[in-house]
C-alpha cells in the first residue's frame, strides 16, 4: 500500500530525513518509535503534504501513485489520513461543519453520495460515541479550547468519519488519561480492517498495548536504524535508546 | 507559497472594462461657475444652488483630514471632471427604448439588470452612472402605497418639499471635508420617502457605477422613514480599471422618525487598484443616520471589499428615546490596500442602545484600521454599547489596527469594548487540506466563520455574494 524508497528531505537547508525505506502493507500495523526530535512528524507530515518540507531525494509510492506529485487535499481524498501530533485551533469553523465539508470531499472525489446537514447530523451522532464525546462539541468551534485529550479524540472521531486506508497517527497517546486512551485504542482497533493500515508514532508500549502493532521501527537522526516485531517496543520501553545506538554505531564499524 | 492557493485565488477584478459611451461632460476643474453650471444643468431651485455655493465656500476653507491612518497623494481638486453624463437628448429616459443600448449591455455584464421583468423578484433598483441617475425600477409600483423611490435629481423636481426639510439635516454642509465637497458638486443618487406607518414591501437598491476615468463621483442619498414605517436599502458598486485614482465622496443621510427603522447594506467593491498599488478609488464617504422618533432604529451593515483607499465611518446619532443604532462591519484589504473604517454612535437621548461588530481582515501589504466612537452625553441616562472588534492578518506582511474612542459623561451607562486578533497561518490550511478540503473552500471557511456575524445581517442574495467576493478577492495571500 505504502512504499517508501530512499526517502531524504530537509527545512530549509537542515536535512531532517536522511534516506528511509519503509514498506507497509495493507492489513499491517506498523510503529515508529524514536528519540525527540529524531524525525517522526517529519515523516508522518511529508507523507500527508506539509508545504514546509522538501524532498531531496527518493519517493514514496501510495497504492502506486507518487505521492509527490499529489495535493495534500488529494492525498486526503485518496485515503491519506494524518491524527497530529498537535491538532490546530480554527475559530468560527465549527465541528460539525468542517467535519461534513471534510466527509463531502471525500464523498465526491470517491464517486458517493454527498450528506446534507440532517443526514451528517445522525451519521455524526453514531461516530461521535465511539470515541466517546459529547454531542456537545460538534457545535464547538473546531479544537478550540479543547483540552490535549479532547483533541486527540476529535482527530479519531475525524478519522472515524472519513475512514482512510491509511492512517498516520502521530502521539495519539500523548495527553490521554487512561480511560480515554482505552477508548480511543478501541476506536482505531474497531477501524482496522485487512484492506487498511495504520502506522503509529509513539514513545511508549502503553498505545501498543491498545493497538497491537506487527512492525517496530526506530528511527535516529532521520533513519531508521531498526525494525523488528513487538518485542523491540517492549525492550525500547526498558532500556531506552541508547542500546540501540551503540549497536548501529558496532554495526557500521565492526 | 502554497500554488493552489495562488492560482485560485488570482481572480481578477472583473469589472474593471470600460464603456464606451458619449458623455455630455463639463470641463475638468471647481470653481462657483462650475456649480453653477452643474445646478443649471439640474434644473434646480434657487435655494439649491445657494445651497451647494455655501458648501463650496466653506470647503475653500477647509483642510483635508490627516488623521486616518491611510497614506496616500491628495487629489488635485481641480484636475477632476465634476458633471458627467452619458448623452441623451432629454433630461430624463421616458423609457428603457431610450437608453443607449450600450448602456444596457454594462449593466448586464456587470449582473444588474435594468428592465423590471428581468429583475431579482423583489428588489426595486436605481442605478447610477458617473453623475447621473440612468434609471429606476418599480416606482409605479412602490408609488401605490406611497413610498417615493427615484433618483435625486427627480425628487429635487419632484418632490422639493421633502428635499428642503431633509437635505443637510443630518449631514450639515460644513460637517466635514468631503461632505462639504459632495453638498458643492454632487450630481445625483437616490431619494426614499417611506410615508407613516408604510412597510416597504421589497428592498430598495442603488447600484453605483463610475465608468469616465476623469469624473469623480459624488452621490447624495436621502432615506426618511416616517413615524412607523420601515425599509431595507441595499447599495452596491464597480468601476472600471484604470492606472489612475478615482474620487468617490459620498453622502447618504438617513432620518427615521418614531418607531421607524431603517437597514442599510452595502456591499462595496470599487476597483482597488493593482497589486501595486497603481490605480483604484479612493472612497471618501460620509454616511450617518438620526435616530430622531422615540423607538427608532438605523442598522448599517456594510461588507468593503474593494477600492484603493476607504475612509468611510456610518455612524448614528441617538436621539429619540429607546432609540437603537447598529453598525455591522466586514472590511477586507489586500495588496497595496488601505482602509480606515469604522462608526460613531452618539447616545444623546435615554435608554438608547448600540452595537458595533467589525471584522477586519488584511491580507497582502494592506492595512487596515478601525477606528470608532462611542459618545454618552450627560441626557443619554441608561444608554448601552457594545463593541466587537475582531481584526484577522492573513501572510506576514498585513497590518491591523483598532482605535475605540470612548467618551461618557453619564454614569449610567454602560460600554463594553471587546477585541481580537488572529490569523489565518499555514498550518490552519494544511489542516483542511489533510483531511481533504481544498484550500479556497478552506479560506472560504474560514472568513465565513470569522464574519458570521455580520454576513448575518445581511439580505440572503448579498450575503452569497459577499461570501464568494471575499473568496476571490484574498489573492494568493497565505504563505
Ligand atoms: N518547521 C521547522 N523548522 C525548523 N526545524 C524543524 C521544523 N520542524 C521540525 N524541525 C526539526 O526537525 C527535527 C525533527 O523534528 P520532528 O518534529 O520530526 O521530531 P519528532 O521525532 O517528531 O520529535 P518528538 O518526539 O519530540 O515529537 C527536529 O530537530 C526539529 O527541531
Ligand atoms: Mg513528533
Amino acid at each position: 500500500m505504502l512504499s517508501i524508497k530512499n526517502l531524504s528531505a530537509s527545512i530549509g537547508d537542515t536535512p531532517v530525513l536522511k534516506g528511509i525505506n519503509l514498506e507497509i502493507k495493507a492489513g499491517e500495523v506498523h510503529a515508529i518509535m524514536g528519540p525527540n526530535g529524531s524525525g517522526k512528524s517529519t515523516l508522518g507530515k511529508m507523507l500527508a503534504g506539509h508545504p514546509s518540507y522538501a524532498v531531496t531525494s527518493g519517493e514514496v509510492l501510495f497504492e502506486g501513485r507518487n505521492l509527490f506529485e499529489m495535493e495534500a487535499d488529494e492525498r486526503a481524498r485518496a485515503g491519506v489520513f494524518m491524527g497530529f501530533q498537535h491538532p490546530i485551533e480554527v475559530p468560527g469553523v465549527s465541528n460539525a461543519q468542517f467535519l461534513r465539508l471534510a466527509y463531502n470531499k471525500q464523498a465526491e472525489a470517491n464517486g458517493r453520495e454527498e450528506m446534507d446537514p440532517l443526514e451528517f447530523d445522525d451519521f455524526i451522532r453514531e461516530k461521535i460515541q465511539l470515541v466517546g464525546m459529547r454531542d456537545e462539541f460538534l457545535d464547538r468551534s473546531l479544537n478550540v479550547g479543547f483540552s490535549g485529550g479532547e483533541k486527540k479524540r476529535n482527530e479519531i472521531l475525524q478519522m472515524a468519519v472519513l475512514e482512510p486506508k491509511l492512517a498516520i497517527l502521530d502521539e495519539l497517546d500523548s495527553g490521554l488519561d487512561v480511560d480515554a486512551l482505552r477508548i480511543v485504542g478501541e476506536a482505531v482497533t474497531a477501524l482496522k480492517s485487512p484492506t487498511k493500515a495504520i502506522l503509529l508514532i509513539t514513545h511508549y508500549q502503553r498505545l501498543l498495548d491498545h493497538i497491537p502493532a506487527s512492525h517496530i521501527h526506530i528511527l535516529q537522526d532521520g533513519r531508521i536504524v531498526k525494525s523488528g516485531g513487538p518485542e523491540l517496543a517492549r525492550e525500547v520501553e526498558n532500556r531506552g535508546y541508547d542500546w540501540v545506538k551503540e549497536e548501529t554505531a558496532a554495526g557500521a564499524n565492526p | 507559497m502554497n500554488t493552489a492557493l495562488t492560482a485560485v485565488t488570482s481572480q481578477e477584478y472583473k469589472y474593471g472594462f470600460v464603456t464606451d459611451i458619449e458623455s455630455d461632460s463639463v470641463a475638468a476643474g471647481l470653481n462657483e461657475d462650475v456649480i453653477r453650471f452643474i445646478s443649471a444643468k439640474k434644473g434646480e431651485p434657487e435655494w439649491l444652488l445657494e445651497f451647494r455655493l455655501k458648501a463650496y465656500r466653506h470647503w475653500l476653507t477647509m483642510a483635508e483630514p490627516e488623521w486616518a491612518n491611510v497614506h496616500y497623494v491628495k487629489p488635485d481638486f481641480q484636475a477632476i471632471v465634476y458633471y458627467s453624463a452619458p448623452k441623451k437628448k432629454t433630461p430624463k429616459y421616458a423609457s428603457m427604448d431610450e437608453v443607449d443600448p450600450e448602456l444596457l449591455r454594462t449593466f448586464e455584464k456587470l449582473g444588474v439588470p435594468m428592465n423590471e421583468q428581468a429583475q431579482l423578484a423583489g428588489v426595486a433598483v436605481d442605478v447610477v452612472f458617473d453623475s447621473v441617475s440612468v434609471t429606476t425600477t418599480y416606482k409605479e409600483k412602490l408609488a401605490t402605497v406611497g413610498i417615493i423611490f427615484c433618483s435625486f435629481s427627480e425628487a429635487v423636481r419632484e418632490h422639493p418639499d421633502l428635499i428642503k426639510k431633509y437635505l443637510g439635516s443630518v449631514v450639515p454642509t460644513a460637517d466635514n471635508f468631503y461632505a462639504a465637497l459632495n453638498s458643492a458638486v454632487f450630481t445625483d443618487g437616490s431619494f426614499v420617502f417611506i410615508p407613516r406607518g408604510v412597510t416597504c414591501p421589497m428592498d430598495l437598491s442603488t447600484y453605483f457605477r463610475i465608468n469616465n476615468k476623469e469624473s469623480g463621483q459624488f452621490e447624495r442619498t436621502l432615506i426618511v422613514a416616517e413615524e412607523g414605517a420601515s425599509v431595507s436599502y441595499l447599495e452596491g458598486c464597480t468601476a472600471p480599471q484604470f492606472d489612475t485614482n478615482q474620487l468617490h465622496a459620498a453622502v447618504v443621510e438617513l432620518v427615521a422618525l418614531d418607531d421607524a427603522s431603517i437597514k442599510y447594506s452595502t456591499v462595496q467593491n470599487w476597483y482597488a487598484g493593482d497589486k501595486n498599488g497603481l490605480g483604484g478609488i479612493f472612497n471618501f464617504v460620509t454616511k450617518r443616520g438620526l435616530c430622531k422618533g422615540r423607538n427608532s432604529k438605523i442598522s448599517w451593515t456594510q461588507v468593503e471589499t474593494g477600492s484603493a483607499i476607504t475612509w468611510k465611518y456610518p455612524s448614528c446619532v441617538l436621539l429619540g428615546e429607546n432609540s437603537i443604532g447598529e453598525f455591522y462591519s466586514v472590511a477586507l484589504t489586500n495588496h497595496k490596500q488601505q482602509a480606515d473604517t469604522g462608526t460613531k454612535m452618539v447616545h444623546i437621548g435615554r435608554n438608547t442602545k448600540s452595537t458595533i461588530i467589525s471584522k477586519g481582515i488584511s491580507a497582502g501589504d494592506s492595512s487596515n484600521s478601525y477606528r470608532g466612537l462611542v459618545r454618552v452625553l450627560p441626557k443619554a441616562t441608561g444608554a448601552r454599547n457594545f463593541s466587537q472588534c475582531d481584526s484577522m492578518l492573513i501572510g506576514q506582511n498585513s497590518s491591523a489596527n483598532t482605535y475605540p474612542y470612548i467618551e461618557v459623561q453619564n454614569k449610567s451607562a454602560k460600554v463594553e469594548h471587546e477585541a481580537t486578533t488572529s490569523k489565518i497561518g499555514e498550518e490552519q490550511l494544511f489542516y483542511f487540506q489533510q483531511r481533504g478540503i481544498p484550500v479556497e473552500d478552506a479560506i472560504s471557511m474560514i472568513i465565513n466563520g470569522f464574519c458570521k456575524d455580520v454576513f448575518r445581517e445581511l439580505p440572503m442574495e448579498f450575503a452569497v455574494e459577499a461570501t464568494k467576493l471575499l473568496s476571490l478577492k484574498l489573492e494568493g495571500s497565505v504563505g
